[in-house]
């Protein structure tokens, strides 16, 4: 079942029609976060051109992602880095059957408006891109189309589901081809879930409500990820991941799912790294699988991973609010 | 005591876990729920459920596990099998899509019917909307359409269960049951208690 916690608040999103003499909702919460639940178990994959979109298909991504460049890219580019252009998303939705998703700016409410009228399937209101609102995210409750959203802990995750998330993916270290903070948040995320169960069972309700001020979210939807154990939204990993060996790792951490970045198309092998990390996100507790993933690949055609201390740009330091 | 599994290639699994053990619970019938992702899980089921999700994911998936001809072995033996959007897809004989025509995708072609891929439009048309299941006896079924696909033709042994305007969105072909929508997602436990009484059913033959 999906939770619906907070769907009062879905009705600016809501489009309403009379078809066949019955009423059809579109964009309810049930029907976007139930598109994310569909995710669950796959690999998105980060694309920026028709090419690489068929390559990820071929290889078994549940869906793309369409960026102007890979993250890897924009940190070596700098300045700032907007949404795809709008020719490029379209000829990717015209030449794959697969779900196409795009990147807008934190809190750049007419990107998401422009993404939702070429119609994407979910945006992705996310950190890789240089913020357009350093104090707020978009009010995603006032879209059809669902948000993924980037985060590093349970606050930032339960923020972004308050103001309209179907889906969250942590942030990790976008574009590094280092595994290690989308550990560390995915970490954080279940210790933090973890304490919040254990007040929900012992039934301290003044507990709670502190847990839900620290958090600054609201009450009900502390209860919610207590009572659940888990996030209310589908969760998948992001930022970082680089190898089949990586995927599993994030699966076994308990993600729903695998977002791949630059780990895919910087490296050497595409095609074959991509079937390689669906392999192993599927089969990330047969160990025998894993190895048949991870021997699909050659280390030395890797991405050249980047070590977190010398990093300029912290993405993940974006959009906390 | 029957044995349900539900494929964890990819999709919504977790959700057909827990509306199977509901349908068991509900019917007072012992049995467990299983995840299969290898040939050899499929062994010993008294019935098996594919989940939605992407079809072209599971089918790869399947197909280089060797996964795909153990389940079409089965069901062929008469394993009652419930397929949901994705799961529909992957049990169809046909499969059409309107951006690259027919897909060329690894199929168990178990299910006599034709089906449209993304036959709504993208998610933005992705509804929901509540419909009569007279031969499951629900009425006002709260059903979740996700880029859902469309039943074109369906074939002479093929039942229609539930239709939503000219479209059959839920049918039957002895044990093996299909539907557009995700009744997974809907609360309400019928197309998994119809599955549960086939898996007794089938256990006891």
């Amino acid at each position: 079942m999906i939770s619906l916690v907070l769907s009062d608040r879905e009705r600016p999103g809501v489009r309403e029609l009379e078809s066949y003499g019955r009423l059809v909702r579109r964009g309810t919460t049930a029907v976007k976060r139930g598109f994310a639940h569909m995710l669950k178990h796959g690999v998105v994959m980060d694309v920026t051109n028709v090419e690489q979109a068929q390559i990820a298909e071929e290889a078994g991504a549940v869906a793309v992602m369409v960026l102007d460049k890979l993250p890897y890219d924009v940190r070596k580019a700098g300045g700032v880095a907007r949404t795809a252009s709008i020719k490029a998303i379209e000829e990717i939705m015209d030449h794959v059957t697969i779900p196409v998703m795009a990147k807008c700016r934190i809190g750049h409410t007419w990107e998401a408006r422009v993404l939702e009228e070429v119609g994407v399937d979910m945006i992705d209101e996310s950190e890789v891109l240089t913020p357009a609102d350093e104090e707020r995210h978009i009010w995603k409750w006032d879209f059809t189309t669902p948000f993924v959203c980037g985060a590093r802990d349970l606050g930032e995750a339960l923020r972004r589901i308050e103001e309209g998330a179907s889906m969250i993916r942590t942030k990790g270290e976008p574009g590094t081809g280092n595994v290690a903070e989308a550990v560390r948040h995915m970490r954080i995320v279940k210790a933090e879930i973890r304490r919040i169960r254990a007040i929900y069972e012992e039934g301290d309700e003044q507990e709670l409500i502190k847990a839900a001020r620290e958090l600054r979210v609201s009450y009900e939807l502390v209860v919610e990820t207590a009572r659940l154990g888990r996030l209310p939204v589908v969760n998948f990993a992001a930022g970082g991941i680089a190898t089949p060996a990586d995927a599993a790792l994030m699966m076994s951490l308990g993600c729903d799912g695998i977002f791949v970045g630059s780990g895919i198309f910087k490296s050497a092998d595409p095609l074959e790294r991509a079937q390689a990390i669906v392999l192993a996100t599927t089969y990330w507790d047969r160990p025998e699988k894993v190895l048949e993933a991870q021997r699909m690949v050659s280390e030395a055609k890797s991405m050249t991973g980047m070590d977190l201390k010398t990093l300029e740009l912290r993405m993940q330091e974006r959009g906390t609010g | 005591m029957v044995r349900i599994g539900v494929t964890t290639f990819q999709g919504d699994v977790e959700e057909h876990l827990a509306a199977t053990r509901e349908a068991l619970r509900r019917l007072g019938v012992p049995g467990e729920v299983v995840t299969v992702k290898l040939p050899e899980e499929v062994e010993g089921l008294d019935a098996l459920i594919i989940p939605g999700g992407e079809s072209t994911v599971m089918g790869r998936l399947a197909q280089r596990t060797g996964a795909l001809d153990a389940i079409r072995r089965r069901v062929l033996e008469g394993m009652p099998v419930l397929g949901t959007c994705a799961g529909l897809i992957f049990l169809a004989k046909r499969v059409y899509d309107r951006v690259v025509g027919e897909t060329g995708q690894p199929l168990l072609g178990v299910l006599d019917v034709l089906v449209e891929r993304n036959a709504y439009g993208r998610q933005r048309e992705s509804f929901e909307v509540e419909l009569d299941i007279p031969a499951l006896g629900a009425r006002g079924f709260r059903a979740v359409f996700i880029r859902a696909p469309s039943i074109l033709e369906v074939g002479e042994g093929v039942e229609v269960l539930a239709s939503y305007g000219n479209r059959p969105v839920a049918v039957r072909q002895e044990a093996v049951y299909g539907t557009t929508f995700h009744p997974e997602l809907s609360g309400s436990t019928a197309f998994h208690e119809a599955l549960v009484r086939e898996a007794v059913r089938f256990s006891r033959r």
